[in-house]
Order: structure tokens, then C-alpha cells, then sequence
């Protein structure tokens, strides 16, 4: 075995009561990340997160943990860099190791179109924070000397962003150093409890309905991926956001070094090595909206056709484990965050293919805003009311899944 | 992977179509035309069961089809 393998962090796993200040629903990383900060920033400790099943379990332990900020609206470049930032201190700051890595990222260009909107987007990124420059065939090579610049013969690489200081941590560590931070402080993690209702009063949510019964809350917090349009209906909230699977898959170790994130504008993949040296592959999420976790051969054999074009050294590797997660797509394909029209129900979702890299982000934003009942400039412009401002975040081309 | 069946030319690998999105009506209770113009152009009911959607046979002969699609497990009903 390796030093990879975890120590053995005993948590103290309370029993809930009848009533918190906050309730947050979902214990993936954004639902912990908010009561990590509403405990150290805010001192707000009277807070229960309540997940279905296990902490992580959802898209939190499914994503391929990207972090990086070259996006393409200056409010996401700005929101993302300062994710990105809490992420190269989160070791301090929590005391957890979370096996972050600065590996820096390249996104392949293989048409002058392509070229020219990642121009576009590395001035963008650049004067918004986020450094990213363009680079040659010849110093793409040099970054990831795996790649077939010839693309197969069937995807010429022209030249690609490089985004300087993307990075890649360990999932469900970011997750337990969370948990375990907010519940040092006081905060409630409860686990395999699913939650079923809300609680109104008049038109405001005052808790949760849980099947182990209900829990009364000063405000509910839906964090909640994948079953988040069922959770809001409760409330009587309608949301721009339509759930689709997205698969990945590991390959068994490769044994040399890996650089860079690879990704690519125009076959949708992304490509890294995991601390354990496994090649790392997601790509599109699938057309149509499902709630299915069962992850296909027909994904296995686009992905494959995707990267071996770039990686062939791929071939020569074998498919460890597949997986699939439920992304909640929203309709700009940006997320939505903030209050909702319904007193006591907020909600952090539309977090599709793009929120691991936003879990400290995200959780401090939330956070001030139950806090203070005033969204930070940072996540203001996500409001879900953007939608009748006419204030859409337009941005899938920085998605990178579709 | 899905297959779905195309009046004109039958049995089809899902790669050949282009989802439609779902159809849904606006529902009754949201009132106001502004409301009900934001929910239709919007918001979806993004069901955890059977949806009724359009999908387009790009690959085919280029019609569209209504498809009845159970989400919670991405197979095609009836």
C-alpha cells in the first residue's frame, strides 16, 4: 500500500435536534463548505447539514476534480479565480491535507475559429486575474510531450490556452476537511438521513421534513445536486435547471509523469493523472436529462475515441472504473445562487459540470448571505432572479462538457 | 445505449437524433403573463419519472418524433 491510503479521522456524529438556525440540505461540498464558513466566519454553529447518504457521496466524490478559472464572463473569471485562490490555501487553512497540485492546464484549439476565441478568452482571463496565455504547437509539446499534435491525422492541434495555475485536489478530502472543520465548531453533520418535505408556514419554509421526522430551521439552504427541481418544487420555486448524467472513467497507473490538465474546444475531454497515477477521463455530459447513475459502454467508447485521438498512449492503458454523476444543467450554464422569492429557502444550484472548482467560493458566498442577508459581489450576479432581470450568465463555451 | 424508434425509418441508435428538449405546459397556477412567459421560455419540470419529449432524426430522415422517456433510468417507455 501506499501513503495515499487515509488515516483513519474519527468524526463525532451527532444526533439531530428538533431545531437550528440553518438547515442545509446535501452534505456534498458546497452544503459543508457553507457551514465551514458560517462556523469560522460568521460564528453561526447552530447549523445541521443533512444528507441523503453518505457525506461526498454524491457529485462531490464523482467529478474529476478540476480547479481553474478560465472561463468566459468576467463575473465567472472573477468568482472562479478567488475560488481557485482559496483553494491553494485551503491546506493551511484547515489543517487537511487535501493533496492539492498546481499542474496548470491547456486547452487544444484544431480550427482557426477555435483559436480565436481562446485568444479572446486568455486576454479575458488575464485581465479579469485569471493568468492564461496562448501557446505554440511546438510548447505544447514541450508542457505534455504525450501529445499526437497531429490529433490522429484527424484533429490537427493549431495551438492551445494555457491557463497557468490550474490545479487539481483530492475530492472527498476536500469534502471530510470541511466536515470536520464545521463540526469542531459545533455544526451537525447527519448522514443517510434523506430529506422528504420542507416545512412551510404561509408562504415560508421554517424546515425540513426528514424520514426520521421533522426539523424545524431559522433558514433552509437547498445544496443539493441532482434532486434539487424536486427539493425547490416543495417550496413552490421553479428552477432553470435540467439534470443530465455525466460519466468518467480511470485508467490503471501510467507510469510516467503526466503535466498538465489537458482539455479541448472541440472534442469536449479532459484529461489528468490522479496522485496515484491513474489517467483521469470525463468528457460531455449525455444529450438528454436522466437521474441514472448507471454509466454505459456508449460513454466508454466516445471518451475513448475522444482522447486516444490526442493521448494515444491511452491504447495501451486499461479501463479501471467507470462512473456517472447527475449534473443539474441550468439553462445559461452558469449557477445559481442566492434567494429564491420563497422567505426562508435559498438555494446554491445549477452547479452542472463546474462546481467542484467552486466548493470554497461558493460555501463563503452562501455563507455571508445567510449571514447577512446581503449577497457579496461575488455571487450577486448569480442570482436565480438574473432570469427575469434579463441578466442571463451566458457562458457554456467555458464548460468544456457540451 | 438508448434506442429509439422512428415512425419512418425504425429502430435507431441515439446517436442519429438531437434532443428536442421536453414538452411541458406552463402550469395553471402561475399567473401573469410575464410569469407564465418566464416559466415556458425558462424553467423546467425536470420530472424524476416518464417525460414526454421531441427529438429530431438528424442522422435520418430528418423528422421530429415525440419520444416518452423515463428519466430515472434513461430507457425509453411505450
Amino acid at each position: 500500500m501506499n501513503g495515499l491510503v487515509d488515516t483513519l479521522q474519527p468524526l463525532r456524529w451527532d444526533e439531530p435536534k428538533s431545531a437550528y438556525d440553518v438547515v442545509i440540505v446535501g452534505g456534498g461540498g458546497h452544503g459543508l463548505a457553507t457551514a465551514y464558513y458560517l462556523a469560522t466566519r460568521h460564528g453561526i454553529t447552530n447549523v445541521a447539514v443533512i444528507e441523503a447518504d453518505y457525506i461526498a457521496s454524491g457529485n462531490t466524490g464523482r467529478n474529476t476534480t478540476i480547479i481553474r478559472a478560465n472561463y468566459g464572463i468576467p463575473e465567472a473569471v472573477r468568482f472562479y479565480e478567488h475560488s481557485l485562490e482559496m483553494y491553494e490555501a485551503l491546506e493551511a487553512e484547515t489543517g487537511a491535507a487535501i493533496l492539492h497540485q498546481t499542474k496548470g492546464l491547456i486547452w487544444l484549439a484544431h480550427t482557426e475559429m477555435a483559436l480565436r476565441s481562446e485568444r479572446a478568452r486568455c486576454l479575458m482571463n488575464t485581465a479579469c486575474g485569471a493568468e492564461t496565455v496562448m501557446v505554440t504547437p511546438a510548447e505544447i509539446k514541450e508542457l505534455c510531450p504525450q501529445i499526437d499534435l497531429t490529433g490522429g491525422g484527424r484533429y490537427p492541434v493549431l495551438g492551445a490556452s494555457h491557463h497557468l495555475r490550474a490545479a487539481t485536489a483530492r475530492h472527498d478530502r476536500v469534502a471530510w476537511a470541511f466536515a470536520s472543520g464545521a463540526m469542531a465548531r459545533g455544526v451537525h453533520v447527519i448522514q443517510h438521513t434523506p430529506v422528504t418535505g420542507l416545512l412551510r408556514d404561509g408562504d415560508r419554509v421554517v424546515g425540513v421534513q426528514t424520514a426520521d421526522g421533522p426539523i424545524a430551521a431559522g433558514t433552509v439552504l437547498s445544496a443539493t445536486g441532482g434532486r434539487v427541481t424536486a427539493l425547490a418544487a416543495k417550496a413552490g420555486v421553479r428552477l432553470p435547471v435540467r439534470t443530465h448524467p455525466l460519466h468518467a472513467f480511470v485508467t490503471n497507473n501510467f507510469a510516467q509523469s503526466f503535466a498538465p490538465i489537458v482539455s479541448d474546444t472541440e472534442l469536449f475531454c479532459y484529461v489528468s493523472q490522479t496522485e496515484r497515477g491513474q489517467m483521469l477521463i470525463g468528457a460531455e455530459f449525455d444529450a438528454q436529462p436522466s437521474y441514472s447513475r448507471q454509466s454505459s459502454f456508449a460513454a466508454l467508447r466516445s471518451y475513448s475515441y475522444k482522447v486516444s485521438h490526442l493521448l494515444p498512449f491511452l491504447r495501451n492503458l486499461r479501463i479501471l472504473r467507470q462512473w456517472a454523476g447527475s449534473c443539474d444543467i441550468s439553462a445559461d450554464f452558469s449557477p445559481i445562487m442566492g434567494f429564491t422569492g420563497v422567505d426562508g429557502f435559498l438555494v446554491t444550484t445549477g452547479w452542472g459540470t463546474w462546481g467542484f472548482k467552486a466548493i470554497p467560493a461558493g460555501g463563503e458566498g452562501m455563507a455571508e448571505l445567510i449571514a447577512t442577508g446581503r449577497p457579496p459581489a461575488l455571487i450577486a450576479p448569480f442570482a436565480l432572479d438574473r432570469f427575469a432581470r434579463d441578466h442571463v450568465l451566458a457562458d457554456q463555451g467555458s464548460t468544456g462538457t457540451r | 445505449m438508448l434506442w429509439l424508434t422512428c415512425p419512418l425509418c425504425g429502430r435507431r441508435p441515439i446517436d442519429e437524433f438531437t434532443f428536442g428538449g421536453e414538452r411541458r405546459p406552463v402550469p395553471d397556477w402561475i399567473e401573469g403573463d410575464d410569469a407564465r412567459n418566464l416559466d415556458e421560455v425558462w424553467n423546467f419540470e425536470n420530472p424524476d419519472g416518464v417525460t414526454t419529449e421531441r427529438w429530431f432524426h438528424a442522422a435520418g430522415c430528418r423528422r421530429w418524433l415525440t419520444v416518452h422517456r423515463d428519466t430515472s433510468t434513461d430507457t425509453v417507455v411505450a
